[in-house]
């Protein structure tokens, strides 16, 4: 199913949560909303469930106006933060309830959604578990628990709130995988919300990131890490040395720090640099190495420049000797913006 | 599905014709069961207008009844709420065996008949009782006196303090004590300067529910009285017995004094629900 | 701690011991001869019977409150929210008879009734009346904080899988307020069954009818039937006790999905 969300707005009391959002989402797809808190992502899944209302603007389900549409009525699968289980309620019903509360000519026979279920604990690999309680799972069964209860009522879309954000780490990779895997099986459209850029760069066919209610940028993952559009997606997704400075005949200049610069407009600018573009230079501006150590294959670095910035710098491993002392560096890449 | 702005309806709402009915409902039955009993005690007192309200009020027997009432709270509530501060911070801060056993203990009063509460001590300190015979010889009397009204209140307000602040002394457990006493502070002095200003509001509303039943209980102390006019007679009971002689103006008149300690009681406990969020009670009494 | 079990001890402990060694100063068949009595049954018939009445329809009507001062917002809602205490914090006697003359043939609220047929006051009705105003606080109270402190999110995530709002209050609500309701209810019922104050003006206090387990106590008292008056005193007693493990039973088994 594709979803238009056409120059939706929503506040909460003043505070703007979402200010003039257009987003297309194709059938199928599988996308991140990534943001800080505070962004309007959390609030922006929300009102494509149906459990927030728009100010204004529209919401479009294959072209089907559903801005006020109850949730009930929408058949949208959300999986909450907490995973919001019914905890009275087994994990076998747990999962049916979307089915068992059908009436008229949408009802379902025990048989068939006995079955259902079955299928569905099979693809979250939780075979067995059916006739367990909430609280005697871990979190990570839960999570997938609240995956399948959402996959029962075969959502024409599947909305995750932080899916991995209560999980701790080595659960949180295993868990992605798994998601991507099941939206592959079911082919079912996707959004997922997530402040952690690793988890959207890694899963999402493309990346919405959102700031202060707008999206900033909408791209694949590697467009919005390779080629952000603004500041704010270069600094927040991927890692990256910021200055503030001018730019100048297309040389960008912070202190004793400069940058390349190419087609950028002379005049206040901000510049990133990731920390693998910064590269050793005899022609390039010096810096004193405050600590070098490896990492894997890398060899990570910390330094400042005669003004006092703070640098970090990623080199190869091998090079791990040179970074000594005082060193002279340059930037292969900068991402500079007008500031 | 094409709703618009006006009807739609979020999912954690009700219905606007579920919610005035509801309310209307709810409205309904708590004014035909609180408010109107509230307005017929003072329409009743005031029913041959306000002097033969106030003077039925003002006569000796109910100054004694008002006076024996105050006397019974000045005793009841200070010894509760010490003893409710010691229970507390022994429960709370402290470990040990038959903890829950203790919590319970201390409630008890609460599911205890009040009538059962003054049999007790009829059958300890009353003539055929436990102490009956050593009483007379030394010619003290509890029973039909005022230790004994004393007594039975202590009873029946006895889990008030105790049982607000044992809740919110776990909550903040042991940590700024810990403190204190690292820094070489001694137990008593961590009590006053530590534990105690932390619980200050907490104490108050126990106080206050506390004072409340000291002053309104009438089954415990009704059986311990005697009902001797201007000597044994508490409020409540003064009530009673002008009630039971139809002199209807006195009693509900005596009966609007006790409505005006209620009310008080509610918009004492109500300012510091709003003023402090944290001291809501901990359950029925 | 020494403190506290001390005094514990002298003002609740021995005391209350003190029923059960009266009571035990008679023979077994003496004591089960007066705890069940024609008359002392009548009245615990009554005593239980209206408690448990009562405790229903606060059970309704508390459920209720709590939902409409939690969930929904209306003019003057603190006053009504510190009024739900009022029976908390009025004396019982002032209550009774303020019952009393309401629902007396020619009260404010009787006089509508009669012609009704219905009589409210000196009989089993008025003991119910009384209280159903009594218990409505335990129900409301230990409602609340459940209803305040239910995730939205479970609500939520029923309705997106397309239960209506009657479906989530029945299916997801009704069964996570469940414990509360039945601690208010025993609370309210316990309460209830030992209620006096507010009672004796409106039961009409006939011997067999209208005479509440706890009255009887004071009449055996006044007869000077010490003896007697420590047996129905023991069998309010147990009950009291068996109240107070239902109560934590119930929370216990409220604990067991947590």
């Amino acid at each position: 199913m594709t979803i238009s969300i056409r120059s939706v707005e929503k506040k909460f009391g003043r505070y703007p949560a979402l200010n003039k959002v257009d987003l297309e989402i194709a059938d199928g797809e599988l996308l991140a909303l990534l943001g800080p808190s505070g962004s309007g992502k959390t609030t922006l899944l929300r009102t494509i469930a149906g459990l927030e209302f728009p100010d204004a603007g529209q919401v479009l389900f294959d072209g089907e106006d559903v801005t006020f549409a109850s949730a009930a009525a929408r058949r949208v699968g959300f999986v909450f933060q907490q995973y919001a289980l019914f905890k009275h309620m087994t994990v076998a019903k747990n999962i049916a309830f979307g089915l068992d509360v059908r009436k008229g000519g949408d009802k379902r026979s025990k048989d068939e959604i006995a079955r259902r279920v079955e299928d569905l604990l099979k693809l979250v690999e939780l075979e067995g578990l059916g006739k367990r309680y909430p609280s005697q799972l871990s979190g990570g069964q839960r999570q997938r628990v609240a995956l399948s209860r959402a996959l029962a009522v075969q959502p024409s879309v599947l909305l995750l709130d932080e899916p991995f954000g209560a999980l701790d780490a080595t659960v949180r990779k295993s868990l992605r995988r798994e998601l991507r895997r099941v939206h592959d099986a079911t082919g079912v459209t996707t959004i997922f919300v997530t402040h952690d850029q690793e988890e959207a760069l890694e899963l999402a066919d493309r990346v919405a990131i959102l700031n202060q209610g707008r999206i900033e940028q909408l791209g694949t993952p590697d467009q919005v890490h390779d080629h952000p559009e603004t500041a704010f997606v270069c600094g927040f997704v991927g890692e990256a040395n910021r200055f503030e400075g001018h730019v100048s005949g297309g040389r960008f200049a912070a202190g004793s720090v400069t940058l390349p610069a190419a087609g950028a407009a002379d005049g206040p600018a901000v510049a990133f640099v990731r920390p693998h573009d910064l590269v050793l230079d005899d022609a390039g501006f010096e810096v004193r190495v405050e600590r070098a150590h490896v990492q894997g294959p890398l060899t990570a670095v910390s330094a400042t420049t005669l003004d006092g910035r703070r640098l970090d710098i990623s080199a190869a491993r091998a090079d791990a000797a040179r970074f000594t002392g005082s060193v002279k560096l340059s930037a292969r890449k900068a991402h500079v913006y007008a500031a | 599905m094409s709703r618009d702005k006006h009807t739609a309806r979020r999912a954690t709402d009700d219905p606007l014709w579920a919610k005035c009915l509801l309310i209307g409902l709810v409205l309904a039955f708590l004014a035909l069961v609180l408010i109107l009993p509230l307005v017929a005690v003072f329409a009743e007192a005031l029913r041959k207008g306000l002097g033969a309200a106030i003077e039925a009020a003002s006569n000796p027997d109910a100054l004694a009844a008002v006076k024996l009432t105050l006397l019974t709270a000045a005793i009841a509530v200070p010894f509760n709420a010490v003893f409710g501060l010691c229970a507390a911070w022994a429960i709370a801060k402290h470990e040990f065996r038959g903890k829950a056993l203790l919590i319970t203990l201390i409630d008890l009063p609460f599911s205890v008949s009040p009538v059962v509460a003054g049999l007790i001590y009829v059958l300890i300190f009353g003539l055929q009782g436990w102490f009956g015979d050593w009483l007379v010889d030394n010619d003290i009397k509890i029973i039909f006196a005022v230790p004994g009204i004393v007594l039975a209140t202590v009873f029946v307000t006895f889990p008030f303090v105790a049982r607000e602040l044992i809740p919110l002394m776990q909550e903040q457990g042991v940590s700024e004590e810990e403190a204190a006493v690292s820094m070489g502070a001694s137990g008593l002095y961590t009590f006053w300067r530590v534990t105690a200003p932390n619980v200050r509001w907490g104490l108050l509303y126990g106080v206050l529910l506390c004072n409340a039943r000291a002053m309104g209980e009438f089954g415990a102390v009704s059986v311990v009285s005697g009902h001797i006019r201007g000597l044994t007679n508490t409020m409540p009971l003064h009530v009673e017995i002008l009630y039971n002689e139809y002199d209807f103006v006195g009693a509900f008149a005596v009966a609007a004094l006790l409505c005006l300690l209620a009310v008080v009681t509610l918009v004492l406990k109500t300012m510091l629900e709003i003023a402090q969020p944290g001291v809501r009670g901990h359950g029925g009494h | 701690m020494g403190v506290t079990v001390t005094v514990l001890s002298l003002i609740v402990l021995i005391p209350l011991s003190a029923v059960v060694l009266k009571a035990a100063e008679q023979s077994p068949a003496e004591f089960w001869a007066v705890a069940t009595s024609e008359r002392a049954l009548a009245a615990y018939r009554l005593s239980f019977g209206a408690a448990f009445v009562a405790a229903a329809i606060n059970g309704v009507f508390g459920v209720l409150t709590a939902w409409v001062l939690v969930r929904y917002d209306f003019p003057l809602k603190t006053v009504v929210n510190a009024l739900v205490d009022l029976p908390f914090a009025l004396p019982t006697a002032v209550a009774g008879i303020a019952l009393a003359t309401l629902y007396a043939p020619t009260g404010w609220v009787g006089q509508f009734l009669t012609p009704l047929g219905i009589k409210a006051a000196y009989n089993p009705v008025g003991v119910v009346i009384a209280l159903a105003f009594i218990g409505l606080p335990f129900v409301v109270r230990t409602i609340e904080p459940v209803l305040r402190d239910a995730a939205a999110d479970v609500e939520e995530a029923a309705a997106s899988l397309g239960a209506s709002r009657i479906q989530t209050i029945i299916r997801i609500v009704a069964p996570a307020l469940a414990p509360a309701w039945l601690t208010g209810f025993a609370m309210a019922f316990a309460r209830g069954v030992g209620e006096y104050g507010s009672v004796i003006f409106i039961a009409g206090n006939m011997p067999y009818k209208s005479e509440i387990a706890p009255l009887l106590i004071i009449i055996q008292l006044e007869q000077f039937e010490y003896a007697r008056a420590a047996t129905i005193a023991v069998v309010m007693l147990a009950v009291s006790f068996t109240m107070l493990l239902v109560i934590n039973a119930v929370q216990a088994w409220a604990r067991r999905f947590d």
